[in-house]
């Protein structure tokens, strides 16, 4: 059926078709909009879910972690400070293995304190353990929410994964979605069965200590876990396209990149607006493409040096910066080129923070920047007629 | 692709209009695709608002605000200013919810029409009106969107001052 639906509504729709079991949440703008639309269908029976309202972001996690651990499907959303509240057991999930589902709605962080969409928050939190994955629009959002269980809780994976959504931009913005059957969800996704729970017939340690003798063994495992993730990313997306008819393209998603040699490396909602550019330029002669990055963790290293490999220069746009450095996803790009011996000259373009729109012209501005060679950071907008 | 801007003030509906117009674009069409999004932020009543539809015939992936508008669409008379003329294409046009005439821009009574119907705001009537000057969308879309993303005791009312808007503008 086809509606008319925000990032949100999208979102709230997939998670019911994915029927999580405990939902445990604290409402947080630019995400509120998805936690009342559970609530509203656990209320109307369209869900069968038990719907906990906690009393704070680190609480709904360590919930959702309760529930996982007593072998239900467990879901939470959160934004921003929220995330950074929820900091602490991030790692208790990821760590104990409990394959949660999380949306995160990308969010500026304090301070100044802003309510805006960027990258910053669920950057900040890629060593935490989680599959990290990034939508660009209403419809991947909705199919993201009913694949992601498919993923977490496969048993070689067994991790937490975190859907991201642009805040405002993505969130908030209207458009047609196709919501599927509830039949073709269940044949998809069956439900979630267990050994990493607690079974008073069969009990066992859980949420242990492990000493420096051990604990390097979990932590290796946990890695290899998130590392198996890419091929079961790949075979869910197949077993998608056969009941669902749309197609996903795994860790990244590329645009005319076969002959680029100018090539922006971005993520999110503003992939679009990046291949429509590239469109553009390319009717001028340029040879421009893009390569929109869907999974941040597991790190698409492979597939990024393997496009990058002969093009004349890119850009990794990003809205996100770890201060003192640059951006934390130009710093994965380049060293999935050094790790593959591949020379190509990256400019980093730091846009978009606390909100700030990204036009068509910021956009053509770096495509012309890294032809003619620029800084090796760049703020968008900085310098410009309104600022410093 | 065609662009609206919507100008309101918080609690007038200008985002409920932006999103009835592109619910309404798409509606039983599977080659038409619409995005519509508030201008982000805190929502308070009676401050200036912005909302922006964007319609295509393949799917609309600029999710950046608006810079050209086909239409700008102004709820509220206090909110107009000649500079908005630099947010038009060019053949763009404004029009605007007012009693009294405004030189550059198409101006229409839509209070009258609102207050026909017991409406406390003009929102549905100035789709109607845009619906009735431009050939966007047929009116039994626009009737199915207020069906589909109103709520049910409001949604008769605003049919009919939508409908009776689409008809000034033929008269």
């Amino acid at each position: 059926m086809k509606k008319f639906l925000s990032g949100n509504e999208a979102f709230a729709e997939g998670i019911r078709l994915a029927n999580p079991q405990v939902i445990s949440a604290y409402p947080i703008t630019p995400q509120t909009i998805v936690v009342e639309r559970l609530s509203e269908m656990v209320e109307d029976g369209s869900l069968k879910a038990e719907y906990v309202h906690v009393e704070s972001e680190h609480s709904a996690l360590s919930c959702a972690i309760g529930a996982s651990a007593a072998g239900s499907r467990a879901f939470t959303a959160t934004s921003s400070q929220g995330l950074l509240y929820m900091a602490e057991c991030l790692y208790y999930a990821a760590g104990g293995r409990f394959p949660i589902v999380m949306m995160n709605a990308d969010r500026s962080t304090a301070l100044p304190w802003n309510i805006y969409g960027d990258q910053r928050d669920s950057l900040s939190q890629l060593d935490s353990g989680w599959i990290q994955v990034y939508a660009e629009n209403a419809q991947e959002a909705l199919d993201l929410a009913i694949m992601s269980y498919k993923i977490a809780e496969n048993k070689e994976v067994s991790t937490p994964l975190m859907v991201n959504l642009d805040g405002f931009v993505l969130t908030h913005t209207y458009e047609t979605v196709d919501i599927p059957e509830q039949n073709q969800a269940d044949r998809f996704l069956p439900p979630y069965v267990t050994d990493n729970c607690v079974d008073f017939d069969k009990p066992k340690n859980m949420a242990f200590s492990a000493g420096p003798d051990t604990n390097y063994i979990f932590k290796y495992k946990e890695h290899n876990g998130i590392l198996m993730a890419k091929s079961v990313i790949n075979d869910s997306e197949k077993e998608f396209e056969e009941i669902f008819g749309r197609k996903y393209t795994g860790l990244t998603e590329n645009y005319r990149t076969d002959d680029a040699e100018y090539i922006i490396v971005t993520l999110g909602s503003i992939a679009g607006l990046c291949r429509e550019t590239a469109d553009k330029l390319r009717e001028s002669g340029i040879k421009a493409g893009v390569i929109r990055i869907r999974y941040m963790r597991p790190f698409p290293n492979e597939e990024i040096s393997d496009v990058l490999n002969g093009a004349k220069a890119y850009a990794v746009l990003e809205k996100d910066i770890s201060f003192g450095n640059e951006g934390t996803v130009f710093t994965n790009v380049n060293s999935a080129l050094k790790k593959a011996g591949v020379n190509v000259k990256g400019y980093n373009f730091i846009g978009g923070l606390g909100g700030r729109n990204i036009s068509a012209g910021d956009i053509e501005k770096i495509y012309s920047d890294i032809i003619k060679g620029t800084e090796n950071v760049s703020f968008i907008g900085i310098g410009g007629e309104d600022n410093g | 692709m065609f662009e609206v801007i919507w100008l309101g003030r918080g609690g007038q509906g200008a985002f409920t209009a932006a999103k009835l117009l592109g619910a309404a674009y798409t509606i039983g069409d599977n080659v038409k695709y619409a995005l519509s999004f508030p201008s982000f932020g805190p929502e308070r009543r009676g401050a200036p608002v912005r909302a922006f539809t964007k319609l295509d015939e393949k799917p609309v992936v600029d999710r950046s605000q608006t810079e050209k508008a086909d239409y700008i669409v102004i709820l509220d008379d206090t909110l107009y200013s000649p500079q908005l003329v630099k947010l038009l294409k060019d053949k763009g046009k404004i029009i605007v919810n007012s009693k009294t005439e405004i030189i550059g821009a198409i101006t229409f009574d839509a209070e009258k029409i609102a207050g026909e119907f017991r409406l406390p705001t003009v929102n549905t009537v100035m789709l109607g009106f845009l619906v009735g000057l431009s050939d966007l969308i047929k009116n039994e879309n626009a009737i199915e969107a207020i069906k589909g993303y109103m709520p049910l005791k409001i949604q008769e009312s605003n049919v009919n001052a939508l409908l009776k808007a689409v008809e000034e503008v033929a008269q």
